[in-house]
């Protein structure tokens, strides 16, 4: 029988809606009744919308609760745990109740990601991790590079290169010494795929890049993390030090030839530095700028040495392949690609959070399968994938799958996996503006064409969402991206006109809206719309009392107004207004 | 400007731990920066004759990486995300909230030193936006009057 214990969701999402809370909660009532059940803090289980999140396992099963306050906690306890009877007002699994959130995705990745203790690498190797290792070394390293390629794993982190090919070159490599590269520097904005598996399962990834090594012959690796994420670093250092200790990591490992070290080294918050040669710059201590290739890192990448580079969701998959073989993890995924991937699915969506399905599932079954279609039921607009490289596809495009040619013909990517739903009050204006505010903030500033022209395409856009711009500007946008993205060394600049291209192209309407007639159908561009106050305004001075800049006057339990010179249309009157009498036009 | 609080002998301290080599320079500057709050210029100094290389080095790296500050900074660090998923759901309208409740705008430190406003592109908590971030605790869910509080609460643990 299954001894009771208690997990609980410790990732930053989860510790940011509260899980701190939720446990001290749970340990105080326990200590009131004098109960010693064992609490564990496990990663993101995924269910992003439901946190804080706690499952109880006992001999009937596993029961999930969401959605939690420190008062719900004292009622899991004397409940649930002391009365035997479930705790129903917010329990969302049981052996009875299945979640089609759950039953609609397929788990590699992520499999053990709010299962095990992180910080325990018995929980890990209790669920088959290190296996993959102990096969890797018994076959060799050329049967490991066969496998990976039979696998038909692709590069998670955006480009979709295929890994056992990126593994070859680095092994033909001729040199003294190699190293092998886990990029971590997940930048772009909406996506947290790799967060969640450094958090949850920190020994997958370790695993992954110690059979890279083994296989590539590299004895030395890094791990390029942002700085952002203190959480993640923190558990690597812990799963660095437990792997060492058990013979997984360090000199000999496990009785082979085989020798390897890993250093973290933190990111300083440059997006660029996801770009591989500008990410080993940054590790030589340099300015993350990119340089050209050839030479590949393959060949002459950090310090001047053969360097094979793979992003976190690309290493997590490894030991599972090792494992279970190449067969096994082509059960799902398409002809051209094999397995799941990660989407970080947000937005304007009910149930957001970590997904994994088979690649190739269309975006429908994400957005309204798992996802349970757009908040407020709202009419859907768009979805945003890849980031500030992606492009923003519309609904005509809700059945295409998920990989990667497919979403490169629509104008999207697959990208790092961001997956950002938007609805009728989003507009595509402002959108395409967001993203090239960020890539142009962004840009490192060597290459003329990517450092001047978003700054260029920024201008125009800005124009239009003030109401000014000219049908010639299209044209001129078009002109500028298709040059940026020609003359541009790395991937940001070569990807960075991808937002305003795809809203150009499936959202055109919206720009000629802002253009022709002045208008911003999604009322978000603050210069194109203005604020009244209707008849039904009962006068109580709720919106007065919020406005910033004293735009709204009017006396106690009469109609209010407000003095449009001054409105900055920021639309707080309208969030306070018990009556619905704000008006947008 | 010189700095009063900057004292040689402990940034020796602290530097010893690192080999003198150039890729030493990042971690360096991360861990100088957690010792003052931000690079003040003696402290750069001494860094670029430890690795032996020119201040303008440690000057032009230091300037590439958004996480260094070259100003003191004030008590409690609010980071309003912008993410994506954040932009979507209102991040403008919290910071626009913040600004006034503090009376700084991003990037500015409040008179009275307690706090500091700053945009940063995304800390990775999507599902729960908007969300800032002080002194490394996240806040989600966020609304102009649930900020304020946040806010607030800030204020009143003084």
């Amino acid at each position: 029988m299954p001894e009771t214990k208690i997990l609980i969701g410790y990732a930053s999402c989860g510790i940011a809606a509260g899980a701190s809370d939720v446990e001290r909660a749970l340990r105080s009532t326990m200590d009131e009744h004098g109960i010693d059940t064992i609490i564990r803090r496990v990663g993101c289980v995924g269910m992003c919308h439901n946190e804080p999140i706690v499952e109880l396992i006992d001999e009937k099963g596993h029961y999930t609760y969401g959605d939690l306050e420190a008062k719900d906690a004292v009622k899991i306890v004397t409940e649930h745990l002391l009365g035997g009877t479930p705790y129903e007002d917010k329990l969302i699994i049981s052996p009875e109740k299945q979640y089609d959130y759950f039953t609609k995705q397929k788990k590699i990745v992520l499999r053990n990601s709010g299962v095990i203790d992180p910080e325990d690498i018995e929980d890990y190797i209790a669920s088959g991790g290190y296996e993959g290792l102990k096969k890797a070394l018994e076959v060799g390293s050329d049967d490991v590079v066969e496998e990976i390629k039979k696998s038909k794993l692709r590069g998670r982190g955006g480009a979709g290169f295929p890994t056992g090919l990126k593994w070859q070159f680095a092994r033909d490599a001729k040199a003294d010494s190699k190293y092998v590269i886990c990029n971590a520097d997940e930048g772009d904005p909406g996506a947290f795929m790799d967060r969640s598996v450094l958090e949850g399962d920190p020994h997958a990834v370790l695993e992954g890049m110690i059979i890279c090594a083994f296989a590539v012959g590299a004895d030395k690796g890094y791990i390029y993390c942002r700085a952002e994420y203190p959480l993640a670093i923190r558990r690597l250092e812990i799963g660095i030090r437990q792997a060492e200790e058990k013979g997984f990591l360090g000199d000999n490992i496990l009785g082979s030839e085989h020798s390897f070290r890993i250093i973290i080294k933190e990111g300083a918050g440059a997006f660029v530095c996801g770009e591989e040669t500008a990410l080993m710059h940054s590790i030589e201590g340099g300015r993350g700028m990119p340089r050209p290739r050839p030479p590949f890192p393959a060949q002459k990448g950090l310090f001047g040495k053969p360097t094979n580079i793979n992003n976190v969701e690309t290493l997590a998959n490894i030991p599972y392949i090792l494992r279970e073989g190449a067969e096994k993890y082509t059960e799902c995924g398409t002809e051209r690609s094999g397995g799941t991937k990660v989407f970080a699915l947000a937005g304007k969506v009910k149930r957001g959070g970590l997904v994994e399905v088979p690649i190739g599932t269309p975006l429908k079954d994400i957005i309204y399968g798992i996802g349970d279609g757009i908040e407020g039921d709202r009419e859907f607009k768009a979805v945003q994938l890849g980031g500030p490289s992606g492009g923003c596809l519309p609904a005509e495009y809700l059945d295409t799958p998920v990989d990667y040619e497919t979403l490169t013909k629509a104008g999207a990517i697959m990208g790092s996996g961001g997956m950002i739903v938007m609805d009728e009050m989003d507009c595509m204006v402002n959108v395409a503006h967001y993203f090239l505010d960020f890539t142009q903030k962004e840009s490192c500033g060597k290459c003329t064409f990517c450092r001047v022209g978003t700054k260029r395409m920024l201008e125009i856009l800005e124009r239009f969402t003030h109401g000014n711009g000219t049908l010639d500007d299209i044209t001129t946008l078009e002109t500028l991206a298709s040059h940026i993205k020609a003359y541009s060394l790395c991937g940001l600049g070569q990807t960075a006109p991808n937002p305003v291209l795809t809203t150009l192209r499936y959202f055109q309407d919206e720009y000629l809206a802002h253009i022709d007639e002045g208008r911003c159908p999604a009322k978000v561009c603050r210069d194109l719309i203005t604020f009244t106050i209707t008849d039904t305004c009962v006068g109580c001075g709720l919106c007065m009392y919020e406005c910033s800049v004293d735009a709204i006057s009017g006396e106690k339990r009469s109609k209010h107004v407000i003095d449009q010179d001054e409105c900055i249309s920021c639309g707080a009157c309208g969030e306070v207004c018990p009556v619905s009498a704000v008006e947008v036009l | 400007m010189e700095d009063e609080n900057f004292n040689e002998d402990s940034l020796n301290e602290l530097l010893n731990d690192y080999p003198p080599e150039k890729s030493s320079l990042i971690p360096i500057l991360q861990a100088s920066q957690d010792k003052y709050g931000y690079l003040p210029r003696p402290v750069m100094k001494t860094i670029a004759k430890y690795l032996s290389i020119p201040v303008s080095t440690v000057h032009g790296v230091s300037t590439f990486y958004a996480q260094f500050r070259f100003e003191p900074i004030g008590k409690h660090v609010v980071k309003v995300c912008h993410g994506t998923a954040c932009h979507v759901k209102g991040a403008d309208k919290i910071n626009e909230t913040i600004e006034s409740k503090i009376g700084v705008k991003s990037g500015e430190t409040t008179e009275d030193g307690l706090f500091t406003l700053e945009r940063v592109a995304c800390i990775g908590c999507c599902s729960l936006a908007p969300v800032i971030m002080v002194d490394g605790t996240a806040h989600g869910n966020l609304d102009r009057k649930k900020v304020k509080k946040v806010i607030q609460s800030y204020r009143e643990g003084e």
